[in-house]
């Protein structure tokens, strides 16, 4: 039986991070996708069934208040997420991440080799292809935002309905500073060179891509697969969009679970 | 026949009444009929088959003797203004046509508003050209600095909408220092690092040319240009019923700053076609009118916002932008497209010249704005047309307007050097005569 949810937080540049604990085993960390993670979701919970899973805020993100503000170039931000991997106990526990997350992840498998485990990534940003052009998630009329995001839209309003009774103009303002957040971080192509860092990469990788991802096309996960030092693995979830933990909460965990297993 | 400005007649500068702008956007006057339904976006990524260079060559020499011929008729000022990537605004850089403008012009204020300081890299450059007109103008630029719109800076440009404020804030601060620091600086900034700030030429305006910033009704804009001492200049296409409440929200905001309401602190831009009768006006500037608002407002909402654009103070006040205000009159289908409901709405003013002076009269002072920035060529208005609707109100409009707002000093108007003092400009073609 998982334990219940724990909410803390931690410090970071003088902003508060949100960090959610739940579960029974190793931890598992998981560093939440565009447009973050305004409540807890099932994919954590099928998580938390065997591992402790542990979800900091990225800053500027739900939960990571306006962290993103004082962080003005690439490297401020891996600092500020190694920072916080550290402070939230991740340090040397396996890490999962999903887009936005996802690519921070992989900085930091990276650059700290020894800081990360296993390293599980779902659609992860970073690289910029051409003839292949990741979609642009910001310019987008708003009501086909959540379809470009999951395959069923109904994940991503489900995500981002404001609580009943809250009423006020601070939810919407959060959701707004999440794709902020992620602007200020990877505007305007997505691409933040982590190509060239890839080859640091030793940690085992395991890549998931929503069969119906209208984000990062499919051949991102073999650029990343062929780049990384590290063992790869890549794993396509169907009926699954760009946030595939959204839409395919419990087959995305246990792929994830399975293969942490199999890797050991 | 027009009545050019003689040359003994007493300069405008020391004028005390309201200031009135020919403001030229320089569209694009070729785009379809059909262009709403078969093209997406007039600006960012409207497509290149609708441009044709060799038509442009004559829209541009065409706008340029529009501008050219305001300043003759005597209005106070020209003014252009900076887009990219857009099939309504042809000056990505306004820097070159009001170079030229300083060269064929010899009373007019040159208003370049502006150049959107947080696109330039080092913003010093800004600094630099701005200096150059105010030289070769002998002293008669207002130096406009937008932000800029997101279509522009964070689409067209690429720039980080997280980042964008802080950066034009910190340009803002190294051109003012460039422009008066009398030795060579390093500048340290959060975006910008220069070990030798020192530029040439330096402005001939002291301690530098007026700064009028054109911006929405964010209160932080408002308060700013209030600590800084700038113009708040109101750009709305959306006339003066709609911009009231703006306008109400910034007197009252300087009233809470303890700021006097002197009418100069403010600029606001108003769409006007005149005729002999109101009639006649409907008539001739239906056209125009319609194509502006029917194919130049034709902005895809994709583009209306960028994440970071709007402050989070912004949102709660409820505020949006231009863009994003046509794409929600757009939802609730109350955009005027039509020549009643555009009058009617005051997104354009027309009549006889004494209603568009009555008119006029009215807007300056219920919005307490003392320059008002014309735009009397719109949409794919001709050029007989414009000069037409130019001339009659400089002749016929323009004289029922010199009292206004004359108790009040204009201290955001350029200072230019003595006319006696400045290169005489000698007209082209005598030039010409001389060399054959």
């Amino acid at each position: 039986m998982a334990s219940e949810l724990e909410t803390s937080s931690v410090e970071l540049n003088g902003f508060s991070s949100r960090v959610w604990k739940k579960g029974e085993g190793p931890k598992l960390g998981f560093l939440a996708g565009f447009g973050g993670l305004p409540r807890w979701i099932p994919f954590l919970d099928a998580l938390a069934r065997e591992r402790t899973v542990i979800v900091p805020s990225l800053p500027g993100f739900p939960g990571g208040e306006r962290g993103h503000t004082v962080l003005d170039s690439h490297l401020d931000w891996v600092l500020t997420v190694r920072q916080l991997l550290q402070k939230a106990g991740l340090d040397g526990a396996d890490l999962a991440g999903s887009s936005v997350g996802g690519s921070f992840a992989a900085e930091i498998a990276a650059i700290w080799p020894g800081s990360v485990g296993r390293l599980a990534l779902i659609a992860p940003w970073g690289l910029f292809d051409e003839k292949e052009p990741m979609t642009d998630p910001w310019a987008q009329r708003a009501p086909d935002v959540p379809a470009l995001l999951c395959a069923d839209p109904e994940r991503w309003n489900e995500l981002k309905a404001e609580p009943e009774g809250a009423n006020s103009p601070e939810w919407p303002i959060e959701q707004t500073r999440a794709n902020e957040a992620a602007a200020r971080a990877f505007w305007p192509l997505g691409n933040t060179r982590l190509e060239k860092r890839l080859p640091l990469i030793i940690a085992s990788t395991l890549l998931i891509w929503g069969a119906e991802d209208r984000i990062m096309p499919r051949s991102y996960a073999d650029r990343f697969a062929a780049a990384i030092a590290g063992k790869t693995r890549i794993a396509t979830i169907p009926g699954a969009g760009h946030l595939a933990e959204l839409d395919q909460p419990n087959e995305v965990a246990a792929t994830i679970l399975r293969w942490m297993k199999e890797d050991s | 026949m027009v009545s050019l400005r003689p040359l003994n007649m007493p300069s405008l500068w020391e004028k005390r009444a309201m200031k009135l702008m020919w403001f030229h956007l320089m569209p694009y006057t070729e785009l379809p009929d059909d262009f709403r339904d078969k093209h997406p976006s007039v600006w960012v990524d409207i497509h290149s088959s609708l441009f044709d260079p060799r038509r442009a060559h004559h829209i541009y020499n065409d706008f340029m003797d529009e501008l050219e011929f305001a300043a003759e008729c005597g209005f106070d000022a020209v003014c252009v203004n900076e887009h990219h990537s857009n099939g309504y605004g042809l000056m990505p850089s306004p820097n070159l046509i009001a170079s030229a403008l300083a060269r064929r012009t010899t009373d007019t204020a040159l208003c370049v508003m502006g150049n959107s300081l947080a696109l330039y890299n080092p913003p010093t450059r800004v600094a630099e050209e701005f200096a150059m007109i105010d030289v070769i103008s002998g002293g008669r630029l207002i130096a406009g600095f937008p932000v800029g719109t997101p279509m522009d800076t964070c689409f067209a440009y690429g720039q980080n909408p997280s980042m964008l404020r802080d950066r034009y804030y910190e340009a803002h601060d190294l051109v003012l220092r460039a422009w008066t620091e009398t030795d060579t600086f390093a500048f340290n900034g959060r975006f910008n690092q220069q070990r030798y700030v020192n530029i040439w030429p330096r402005p001939v305006q002291k301690p530098h040319p007026p700064i009028w910033i054109p911006g929405g009704g964010s209160i932080e804009t408002w308060r700013w240009c209030a600590e800084m001492d700038h113009v708040y200049a109101y750009l709305s296409y959306f006339g003066y019923q709609a911009g009231q409440a703006t306008m109400d929200g910034f007197w009252a905001e300087m009233d809470r700053l303890g700021k006097d309401r002197n009418p100069y602190r403010a600029g606001f831009l108003q769409f006007v076609g005149v005729a002999e009768s109101r009639e006649e006006a409907y008539r001739l500037y239906s056209e125009p009118a319609e194509y502006f608002y029917g194919r130049c407002l034709h902005v895809d909402p994709r583009f209306a916002n960028a994440p970071g654009y709007t402050s989070e103070a912004t949102q709660r006040a409820g505020v949006v932008g231009q863009v994003a205000q046509v794409a929600r009159m757009r939802r609730f289908d109350t955009l005027a497209r039509e020549m009643d409901a555009i009058v009617e709405k005051g997104y354009v003013i027309i009549g006889s010249p004494d209603e568009v002076a009555a008119r006029l009269k009215e807007v300056a002072t219920n919005l307490n704005v003392g320059h008002m920035m014309l735009l009397m060529q719109f949409g794919n208005m001709d050029k007989d047309l414009a000069k037409y609707n130019t001339q009659l109100f400089a002749e016929r409009v323009m004289p029922q307007l010199t009292d206004t707002f004359a108790e009040w000093e204009d201290r955001w108007w350029p200072q230019p050097m003595k006319r006696d003092a400045r290169a005489p400009l000698i007209p082209f073609q005598l030039a010409a005569m001389a060399a054959q």
